[in-house]
């Protein structure tokens, strides 16, 4: 679980009511609803799905629970650049993982975890569509492919702002 | 509905459409092995996640096997319970659920009552393959004043999922997670004590395994009576003795009242006596209280506060003031009989005795899990020292009986000592669905109407049906009596109160399916609904055998008020045997 914790401001209030209110505040919509509320908030921190469990009527542990299940859903802010590598069955034979690794010990950090600083994010996917580039590595709305680990600091130098 | 026929283990059976191949095989007399599948029919209870997969068969014509539990009979289906290919499935299932069980039976608190456990030796399951090198989901141990879950045991039945949510409607408890790492867990994995629980204990009573069980405080006890300087009062709660002796090889429904004396006195309580004294006194203060709100709403004044909730169960107690703190003035303001036991007899018994309160030890056996957190409420002790210093239950008091060496069912029967052993039928009854209202309504009817009521069995309070109601005429005055158990039914007769649309002048809840006899510290019922109905009929058979049974008369009630309380509701009444209730409400915090 995170173990970030914030204070909604009203305004916040109003938006996930919104949003609740615009599915109708059915607790059949939640997934719906919890897409939303990433895609406004960018994650989904334990106040957001309090108010959104309040607004469809739904216990906050069955809120949590569809959190917890969806790998889609995340609890940490994304990074400034949220890094994501792709583990499909292309990019991992073609060695993905030891690249993986390697932006493991870069940014001291595991996946789905955010560093310090705010500025990267980790995470991985299954397949890109890129296969013929495996192993593809995205960084925010950037492709690099057929990257190797030594690339790994200079993908990251990149983004030295 | 229209009728089926089908073949099961080459037999012919013929079932309403829409029955369960699990069902249809019951008939036959066909037990098909169910895990995580749980049916209290006679209380519209059933977990059918047809997760576990331990109950498939094969289906003649169907590629894959099924899951019997929750694939309905189809005309001319030919079913196979027990073919190689089944049983090598059922086996190959249970291996995999056990890889990653802790192999800890011997010392469980589980063990000789755990369902996997009896599963693994009805399958016959001698060896688990991979076993060495099988990984292992672990998760923190978490304990709470009343509930300990150590999820390493649990195989995700989710039974406790639906009694928290569907039945309970409590919300506690959700499936988190998925696959190897999924659990079941309150929100964002957090203590159970600071979740929504309000520890009914249902989870417990349900869980096949040993993922959720009691903080056992048998020892606890112990030590105390190994004290010399201590004086042990024990008392018994009614549904305690309806199924105690369930755990000792007894009939479902055989009452146990004289030989669980006999045992208590036999493991060294210095006093045994009864909470059914205190549940005769707790109808004193609440029907005084019901009637004396009557009288006022009646004349007018529209503070009275209707319909009185009664207010003995704790885990309702909890759901209210998480739930509906907005009406923490209704629920009547009398304490439970646990409570009032404690505080008198820390001052009123204790004082005849010339006992100190610091050297007297009350301990509580309860069907229940909440007394547990009840006892611990700061509000109910003095000082620091606890009106009931411990509360076990009903299971926890067995296993102590058997670490004693005593051989229950040949115990003689023996009496409870006095003063606070006496009690009459409707202290008993408290333990069962509408037993609290029943005793409140043979003492509020004589005391309203001053007449001697004639037949005091009121039949139209009695049953398993979720939410019940019954008028009962008080001599031209009809008082209007809503009953709920379960807390999801009690939260339906809430929100009517809460709206102003509550037609009743009194409502009965208990958080229990059943009431106290289906509570969570009780002998595991394991999903079979006629034994609670045999408990409830064996305290209502207790309560026909009562010489007397109506509470106000009670010799030894009359005597405590005379002597020491004065009169019902009276201010030391007031101090002595009632609370007041806090706003338990989560919220979220705004930052403005």
């Amino acid at each position: 679980m995170s173990s970030i914790k914030i204070e909604l401001r009203q305004q916040d209030i109003d938006k996930i009511k919104e949003i609740a209110a615009s599915f109708g505040n059915r607790e059949h919509e939640l997934i719906n609803v919890l897409h939303k509320c990433q895609e406004h908030f960018g994650y989904l921190p334990a106040e957001v799905q309090e108010v959104v469990a309040e607004e469809l009527k739904a216990p906050v542990a069955k809120v949590y629970g569809v959190v917890s299940f969806y790998s889609f859903f995340t609890m940490t802010p994304k990074g400034k650049h949220p890094i994501s590598i792709c583990l499909g069955t292309a990019c991992y034979v073609r060695g993905a993982e030891k690249v993986l690794d390697e932006f493991k010990k870069e940014l001291s950090i595991e996946v789905g975890q955010t560093t310090g600083n705010g500025k990267f994010s980790l995470s991985s996917l299954r397949c890109v569509g890129a296969c013929g580039l495996a192993p593809v590595v995205l960084v925010g709305e950037k492709t690099y492919g057929r990257v190797a680990p030594d690339d790994v600091k200079n993908i990251l130098k990149e983004y030295n702002d | 509905m229209s009728k089926i026929k089908l073949t099961i283990d080459n037999r012919q059976v013929e079932v309403e459409s829409g029955t369960t191949i699990y069902k249809a095989a019951r008939e036959l007399g066909i037990d098909i092995p169910v895990l995580c599948y749980m049916d209290l029919h006679d209380l519209n209870i059933e977990n059918k996640p047809a997760g576990c997969r331990i109950c498939v068969v094969e289906v003649e014509g169907r590629r894959n096997l099924a899951p019997s539990c929750s694939t309905n009979c189809e005309e001319g289906m030919v079913v196979k319970s027990h073919s190689v290919r089944v049983l090598n499935a059922r086996r190959t299932v249970m291996e995999f659920i056990l890889s990653d069980h802790p192999k800890e039976c011997l010392t469980c608190l589980k063990s000789g009552h755990c369902e996997l456990q009896d599963m693994a030796v009805k399958l016959g399951i001698r060896e688990i393959p991979g076993e060495a090198i099988a990984e292992m989901s672990t998760y923190r141990l978490d304990t709470s004043p009343s509930i300990v879950r150590n999820l390493d045991k649990c195989i995700m039945c989710r039974r406790c999922e639906t009694m928290c949510n569907d039945i309970q409607t409590v919300g506690a408890l959700s499936a988190i997670h998925r696959g190897f790492m999924a659990v079941v867990a309150p929100a964002f994995e957090q203590n159970l004590e600071h979740s929504t629980c309000t520890y009914c204990g249902q989870c417990v009573a349900v869980c096949p395994t040993g993922a959720l069980t009691e903080v056992n405080h048998t020892n606890e006890v112990l030590r105390h009576l190994a004290d010399p300087s201590k004086t042990v009062v024990v008392q018994t709660a009614p549904a305690v003795r309806a199924a105690l002796g369930e755990e000792f090889g007894m009939e479902p429904g055989e009452l146990v009242t004289g030989k669980m004396v006999s045992a208590l006195r036999s493991l060294g309580f210095d006093f045994v006596f009864d909470t059914d004294f205190a549940a005769d006194l707790t109808i004193m203060e609440e029907a005084t209280e019901l009637l004396s709100r009557l009288q006022n709403h009646l004349e007018g004044d529209g503070t009275a506060r209707l319909p009185i909730l009664t207010s003995c169960c704790p885990g309702w107690v909890n759901f209210f003031e998480t739930n509906f703190p907005e009406l923490k003035d209704v629920p009547s303001t009398a304490k439970s009989p646990q409570q009032m036991f404690g505080a008198i007899a820390k001052t009123y018994f204790a004082e005849k005795q010339n006992i100190k309160r610091e050297d007297m030890i009350v301990v509580s056996v309860m069907p229940c899990l909440a007394k547990k957190y009840e006892c611990q409420r700061e509000e109910f002790s003095t000082d620091g020292n606890p009106d009931v210093d411990i509360s076990i239950s009903t299971r926890e008091l067995a296993a102590f009986i058997r670490q004693a060496n005593i051989d229950f069912k040949t115990l003689p029967d023996e009496e409870f000592d006095n003063p606070m052993g006496e009690s009459t039928g409707a202290g008993v009854i408290f333990g069962t669905t509408g037993g609290v209202i029943e005793a409140a309504v043979r003492t509020a009817y004589e005391l309203h109407t001053g007449k001697k009521l004639e037949k005091v069995d009121f039949e139209q309070l009695r049953g398993l049906e979720g939410v019940r109601e019954a008028s009962i005429d008080f001599n031209g005055l009809e008082l209007r009596i809503g009953i709920a158990h379960g807390l999801g039914n009690a939260r339906k007769l809430l929100n009517d109160v809460r709206d102003g649309k509550s037609k009743y002048h009194a409502i009965e809840i208990m958080a229990c399916p059943g009431g106290c006899i289906g509570g969570g510290g009780q002998p595991f019922h394991h999903g079979k609904s006629e034994i609670l109905k045999a408990r409830a009929s064996a305290l209502y058979r207790e309560d026909q055998d009562k010489p007397i049974r109506k509470s106000h008369e009670n010799p030894f009630i009359k005597v405590l008020y005379d002597e020491f309380l004065g009169e019902p509701n009276s201010e030391k009444a007031h101090k002595l045997l009632h609370t007041h209730y806090f706003d338990k409400k989560k919220r979220i915090t705004i930052k403005q």
